[in-house]
Parts: C-alpha cells; structure tokens; sequence
C-alpha cells in the first residue's frame, strides 16, 4: 500500500476549480424534456409493425364510416339470376376477369348470365347474388362497432369496478372478486350463447353478453395496479388534505392507470371481433339477411370446393384487421409499458 | 398446504353451484318450445309430454329434482336426438373431443416451448424475428379461419387428409393443428420472454463458468426455469381449446360435446345445453384449481396467496 501511494504524483495543476457558478458540459440537458405521452408516442413511433398496423386500420375505419352511407350496390339486394358471378374489375386485372372454369373450361360467367356490359362486381356475388364487396364492407363495419362497444364496457364497467374493489378493500373487495371469480369460471362462451338464448340472436343479445362477460380483464388489472397506488405517497397526501375518494380516484388514479387502460383496452377489441365472428361463423351470431365477416366466412366455406372466391376475401379481411390490432396493441404495450417488454 | 386446497375446493363447490342455478333459471326465462312441432299438437298431447320431462312441476319443485339429479350424475333426458339421458349423450361423444384437444394442447405446447427457446437463445436475429411473426400470426388469426384453410389447402387441394367425418386417426390431425395453433402462439411468446430472463440471471452465467456447452445450459438450466411460468397459462388455453373445439367439431363434421353444444343451441334442447354448460364449467374450474396447485408445487419461491392469507 504504502509504496503504491509514494508512486502516484500529484500536484496543483492535477485538479481543475469548480465554481459554483460553472456550468459543465456534462450537465446540460441535451435533448428536449418529454412528457411521458410524448415519450411513449417517440417509442411507437419506432416501431414500424405497429405504424403501418396503424395506418392499415386508419384506412379500414375510414371504409367502414363511409359504409354507413354508401356501397357500391345495396350489401342485401338479392338478384337472383346474378348469382355466383367471380370477381370482375373492369379492366379486367388477373384474378378480376369475371371467368371461372367450368369443368375444365374457361367461362366468361357474366356473359352467361346478361350481365350488362357496365355492370361487374369487384368480389364477385353470392348464391342470392348479393355483391360480396358491399357485404364484406357492411361486414368489416360491424366488426370495428362490436370492438368499440367492447371498449365501452372496459371503460364504463371494468375502469369503475376494479377501482372501487381496489380501493376500499375488505369485505367489499372480496365479495367484488368472489364475483368476478363466478363469472369468469363459466367459459365466456358459455356465457355469450346463455344469453343469446335468453334474447333474439341478434346485435342486441351480444352486446349484452360482450357487457357481461367483457370488462372482467380490465377490471382484474385496474384492480391490481390500485392496490399498489393506494400506498404511494401521493395518495396518502391527497387523503390527508381531505380529498373526497372519488376525486384521487379521478385526479390521481385514472392517470396513472392510463397505461394499463390503453393497452388492455387495445387487447380486448380483437377479442370481441373474435367472438361476434366466432358467434356468426356457428350461426348464432348476426341473423340474416345481414352480414357479418363470420356469416359471409361460413357461408364461403360451404362452397369453397366450386366458388373459393366468395371464402377469400372474407378469411383475408378477418386476419388483416385481428392481425393489426394485435400488432398496433404490442406496439402500443411496449410503448406505454417499455418495463414490461424487456 | 391442504388448508389451502381444501379452501379452494369449498370455493369450487360454491361457483359449481352458482352456475348450476343459473343455468337453471335462465332456461327456465327462454322463450321457444322444446317441442318441435308444437302447433301441431293437442292441448291434452302437450300435456302428456310436460307431465313425462317433469315441466308441468311448479319451477322450484323442478330445480331441486335437477339439482338432486345432478349429485347422481343425471342431467335429465335431451328433448331431441331421441330423447337419450343427457349423460349418455355427453358420454358417447366426449371421445373425439378429449383425443382432439389432448392432441392440441400437446403439440401446442411442444412446439410453442420449442419455438419460444430458439427465439430467446437467438435473440435480435432473424430466427427470433421469423418466431415472433409466427406467434403474432397464431394468436391474430382465428381458429375457425386456420380450420377453414387447411381444410381447403391440405383436405381439398392437396388431397393428403380426409376433408371431414371422424375416421380414426388421420381425421383427427387437421382439426388437432387448427386448435393447436392459439396454445402454440401463447406458450412461444411466454417461453420466449421467460427464456430471455433466465439467460439473463446468475446461475446461468456460473453454468457456462463451468465449462457446460451452450446446449447443456440451456437444456438443463434454462428450460427447466422458464417453464416454471409457462404452466400458468395453461388454464386460459384450456378456455380456448373448449371455445375452439365448438367450431373446429362443426366445420370437420366431428360427433363431439362442441358440436353438440352448438346443435343442441340451435334446437332449444334446454337439458342438453344445461348439462353441457355444467361440465364446461366443471372442467374449467378444476383446470385451474389443478394450475394453481401445481404452480404452488413445482416453483417452492411461489408462496400460496390464500395460505398466507388465511393464517
């Protein structure tokens, strides 16, 4: 030790003088403060599956809100003697001609029914002659309504339910989870087709299932995460002060929740187009004569050893958007919750 | 330990029960007749046939007859397909169900542990990327989708399996890989997070210390820990085997509880629909009371909530 130190030379220019007033290099802020949003915002931003999930689903959205309006022919007149026409685009692209093999042989399937020369479907007719354009849009419309009803009960029922069980504890706590525990022990199908029975199938009848059975995930974690809130600090300064529980809940809680609200919120809408197509795939879903991207998958399926083009397009369409909201909602998960990613 | 599974068995019991009644009193609230030509029949005919199923009974008198049924195993007798007990119903048909989700979850899991390891081992590179797309591709897709097109791609192009009926074995694979594919995109995207944690942890840098070669780390060391976790899930992917094997069974024309379930929706068979409920719940119930136990189990770090709660 003692002949290490004599080794080690220092003098008066081996320091340098640091005054209080000396601003170092190293303690400039380099780069703008961002807020937590801004940042989470910075981080998705990054993540190039979610953005183009996102702008595909921007552009689904949009088709869907001018579905309200406008199709390209009425998605439930029937015209018989056009049934079963194959996709045709005007200009005929491949794969869009209008022919089908009949048999082996190439035929020009609108020519056989008179079709008007102006008139092509872009995906095709039905066995009824229904468009399957305008159904599939109708169809992908109504899937976006069910997963935005399925947010509506996250945030209606779920957000206030695990708040009040998380936040007054005890025997209002038990009995609240002893709840959720009995409704999500029956399958949720069960569930769903129970009260299907109970109610006309119909848009109605899900939604109120949806509304039973929906919010329990969401009101789970909103569950979990104020009961880790209720003991910070803040909280405690907030009662102290004599704040009124449903103002922490509001001022204090719901921001911090935001997170696990965003993300959940994005997890449950896929799982409710799941389950309205899942519904109407077995027939108990969306009645006819409307449609729904189960009904239109089903009825494809029953014919897809002759007309495969009327199974395509709605498998396709189903995917697309499962696969995009599944891709948007990890984005959104690592963005707003980069400890749970890593 | 026990006070904990005896516990949950109390509880168990309890939810059983809630269920039972509900079920109950909902099919009681259903509008439609269980007799399928009802217009046709007399006055005096209805009467007959309420008088023989026991409907004619004031609904209190009939819950309790169901509900001393159920302790002896009877779910009363089906409306329709020829007014058989609903217990010999289930009984005949839970066959194809059980191989098909038993063969589901396995290779689900397999595959979905084997793909989630290579993902974490490869980490960032091209393989984790491949794995991570199959898994999102697995979980987005529904499983009725996944029936459809290999049925129309293996079934009905391709001519390699038969397109539907039940038929021994080879029948049975389509609709095993149709529901394998959700378990195998949640046990892949668990393994591989739990994987990339224990690659990170102590033990598994003094392993390598030690000389072992990366493949005895990972498979004597990693995988063992990282499956710890994976166990957890099984509960939920039971969910979605049930829910699953409902469509599956319809689209492949297989004579399961699914299919039946759905037929007997779609004929009012209010004994049928009830019975089947119960037993999804029942087998619902014990999954997860099974899961938690194990869980407690294998992983002695895990201590039991409700044993430290009760004492």
């Amino acid at each position: 030790m003692a002949e290490q130190t004599n080794q080690i030379k220092l003098n008066k220019n081996s320091f340098n003088k640091v005054g209080a007033n000396d601003v170092d290099e190293q303690e400039k802020i380099s780069a703008p403060s961002l807020t937590f949003l801004q940042d989470a915002i910075r981080r998705l931003k990054k993540n190039k599956a979610a953005i183009i999930s996102l702008w595909l689903l921007v552009i689904i959205i949009m088709i869907s809100i001018i579905s309200i309006w406008w199709t390209p022919s009425d998605p439930n007149a029937q015209h018989v003697a056009y049934a079963n026409l194959p996709p045709k685009i005007a200009n005929g692209i491949p794969g869009f001609t209008g022919k089908a093999s009949v048999g082996g042989e190439i035929v020009d399937k609108y020519a056989q029914a008179n079709v008007p020369k102006g008139t092509y479907y872009v995906l095709g007719t039905d066995y009824l002659g229904r468009d399957l354009f305008s159904r599939l849009m109708k169809g992908v419309a109504l899937s976006l309504l069910i997963g935005m009803l399925a947010t509506l009960f996250d945030l209606v029922i779920g957000i206030p339910y695990g708040i009040i069980s998380g936040w007054k504890g005890g025997r209002t706590d038990t009995i609240m989870q002893r709840i959720i525990e009995i409704i999500s022990s029956i399958p949720n199908l069960v569930v769903v087709i129970l009260m299907l029975l109970l109610f006309t199938p119909g848009l109605g009848s899900i939604v109120v299932a949806m509304g039973i059975t929906g919010w329990i995930t969401m009101a789970r974690l909103v569950r979990a995460e104020t009961l880790t809130l209720k003991s910070q600090e803040y909280v405690l300064a907030a009662r102290t002060l004599g704040e009124s529980s449903f103002k922490i809940a509001i001022k204090h809680l719901i921001p911090n929740l935001s997170s696990t609200i965003i993300i959940q919120t994005m997890f449950s809408i896929p799982t409710a187009i799941f389950f309205e197509a899942f519904l109407s795939f077995i027939g108990i879903g969306i009645p006819a004569p409307n449609a729904s991207l189960g009904t239109l998958l089903s009825d494809g399926q029953k014919t897809f050893r002759f007309l495969p083009y009327q199974m395509w397009y709605p498998a396709a369409a189903i995917s697309i958007i499962m696969i995009a909201f599944n891709l948007l909602a990890d984005g959104l998960r690592d963005a707003f919750d980069p400890k749970a990613s890593e | 330990m026990g006070k904990y599974i005896l516990k949950r068995v109390g509880y168990m019991v309890l939810t059983m029960f809630i269920i039972a009644t509900a079920t109950f009193f909902l099919m009681k609230l259903m509008p439609g007749s269980p007799y399928a030509n009802q217009a046709k029949m007399t006055t005096e005919q209805i009467n007959i046939m309420n008088h023989q199923y026991g409907l004619d009974k004031p609904a209190y008198q009939q819950y309790w007859i169901y509900l001393v049924g159920l302790l002896h195993g009877d779910f009363g007798t089906s409306f329709q397909f020829n007014n058989q007990p609903v217990s010999y119903l289930i009984a005949s048909r839970i066959g194809p169900s059980m191989q098909i989700g038993v063969q589901a979850i396995i290779l689900g899991t397999l595959l979905g542990i084997l793909l989630g390891a290579i993902a974490a081992i490869r980490k960032n590179t091209w393989v984790d990327t491949v794995a991570t797309f199959f898994a999102i591709i697995g979980r987005s897709i529904p499983n009725f989708v996944f029936a459809v097109l290999l049925q129309f791609f293996l079934a009905f192009k391709l001519r390699i399996f038969p397109i539907a009926l039940w038929e021994g074995f080879s029948s049975s694979i389509l609709p095993t890989i149709a529901l394998a594919m959700a378990p195998l995109a949640t046990t892949a995207r668990f393994m591989r997070t739990e994987m990339v944690d224990v690659l990170n942890s102590d033990y598994i840098e003094l392993a390598r210390a030690k000389g072992n070669t990366p493949w005895q780390t990972v498979a004597k060391h990693a995988l063992r820990n990282s499956l710890i976790p994976v166990v957890t899930i099984i509960g939920p992917m039971a969910v979605d085997l049930m829910v699953g094997s409902m469509v599956v069974e319809n689209i492949f024309s297989i004579p399961g509880i699914g299919d039946q379930f759905v037929k007997s929706i779609t004929t009012n068979d209010y004994p049928t629909i009830m019975g089947l409920t119960l037993l999804y719940s029942f087998m619902l119930v014990v999954v997860i009371l099974i899961v938690d136990i194990l869980y407690g189990l294998i992983d002695p770090r895990i201590r039991l909530s409700g044993s430290e709660g009760s004492n």
